[in-house]
């Protein structure tokens, strides 16, 4: 295997010839777990999209997007659904595992230090200041998911919006009851308004 | 009924079917996540879960390791473990199901109108999770005064929000809050 002859031998194959060992995938979605503070989306696109050119932007995006509208955390459905598309059901797995072992290991310990001192004034002192701040990023993520919505002047979604929060925030209404009711009226609205705009 | 005897269950039934409902991911299930381990399980108090929520934002990985640490303080090491995959692993099997079953019948239509719908459901559960959690740790004005200002600079800047928690939990550190 010279590397002269390789290029032009290679770029014959299909786009997945080159699908990566198990090995590779594991290490691959820990690093991605790993490098993520404060969501790992981010991460995975570069990893996936840019570094490994595993996937092209439009693929991740389709395959982000069946993972975000369906239940459970989305990034975890990610790795799943992504890792089985290279190597199967076992590159599925090892996805899955790569992703949440370690930071897991990593965080069970964090646990297991918070469980001895937790009770020490300077550090329930110092985690409240993070709890504030952790708070004002989910607040930013809110506003930044929202101004599609505002710049659309989408007054029926704002509307839904609205009373999701209102009904599992300040009510605390359990979430099965609320979706359950507010699932089938927000499809209602978005198939009418769409079906209105033909 | 608290199914005393067996906590691992009880873990697994718990996360297994709060998972089923987390639309929108991790993040917009906090108040379900809070409901039932403060209020219906009395797993943890208000305090306590606003810290374990703290220490997984600050700690690297999927947000849904939160339900990682809320297992750990239930039944040790094996909760961590059963809270986890009960919380990821049903979900994710379902997701694997559905994209084999999509990748055969290329039918886009439905699954448009369904994300076009659920985006502000998700952003309404987002907005409850940061309501929840700011009931139990913005109890002063100084702390609220922080929440407002990480928001501001999450929002106009592009700083890593490692340095905004890590300055939180210096101010918090030093009693200024």
């Amino acid at each position: 295997m010279s590397s002269e002859i390789v290029p032009a031998a290679s770029s014959a194959r299909e786009p997945h010839a080159d699908a990566p060992s198990l090995r590779m995938l594991f290490f691959a979605f820990a690093k991605i777990s790993l490098s993520g503070f404060g969501g790992v989306l981010v991460f995975a696109r570069r990893a996936i999209v840019e570094q490994h050119r595993w996937m092209t932007a439009d693929e991740f995006n389709e395959t982000f997007a069946l993972c975000h509208f369906l239940p459970g955390p989305n990034i975890v459905n990610l790795s799943l659904v992504f890792g089985s598309r290279l190597r199967g059901i076992a590159g599925g797995l090892v996805a899955f595992v790569g992703l949440l072992g370690p930071p897991m290991v990593l965080v069970t310990i964090l646990a297991a230090i918070y469980g001895h001192f937790g009770q020490v004034h300077a550090l329930r002192r110092a985690l409240a200041g993070v709890s504030c701040v952790a708070v004002g990023l989910l607040a930013s993520a809110v506003f930044r998911m929202m101004s599609p919505l505002l710049k659309k002047r989408d007054v029926l979604g704002l509307l839904v919006m609205t009373a999701v929060f209102a009904a599992i925030g300040p009510a605390r209404l359990p979430l099965a009851a609320v979706l359950l009711a507010a699932v089938p009226l927000s499809i209602a609205v978005t198939s009418a308004k769409r079906w209105w705009a033909r | 009924m608290s199914g005393d005897d067996n906590p691992l269950a009880e873990l697994f039934v718990t996360f297994a079917l709060i998972s089923l409902f987390a639309v929108g991911g991790a993040n917009a299930a906090i108040p379900e996540l809070h409901r039932i381990a403060v209020d219906v399980r009395h797993w943890m108090t208000d305090k306590q879960f606003a810290d374990v929520f703290a220490i997984s934002q600050l700690s690297p990985g999927p947000n849904v390791l939160i339900v990682t640490l809320i297992g750990y303080s239930v039944a040790g090491v094996a909760g961590a473990v059963v809270a986890t995959l009960a919380m990821c692993g049903p979900t994710a099997a379902l997701a694997y199901f559905v994209s084999r079953w999509l990748a055969n019948a290329r039918e886009a239509r439905w699954p448009a109108v369904l994300q076009a719908s659920l985006v502000p459901l998700s952003i309404g559960l987002m907005a409850a999770s940061a309501w929840v959690v700011a009931q139990a740790s913005d109890q002063t004005w100084p702390a609220f005064a922080l929440t407002i200002v990480a928001a501001i600079v999450a929002a106009t800047t592009r700083l890593n929000p490692l340095w905004l928690l890590a300055a939180g939990g210096c101010l918090g550190f030093a009693g200024l809050l």
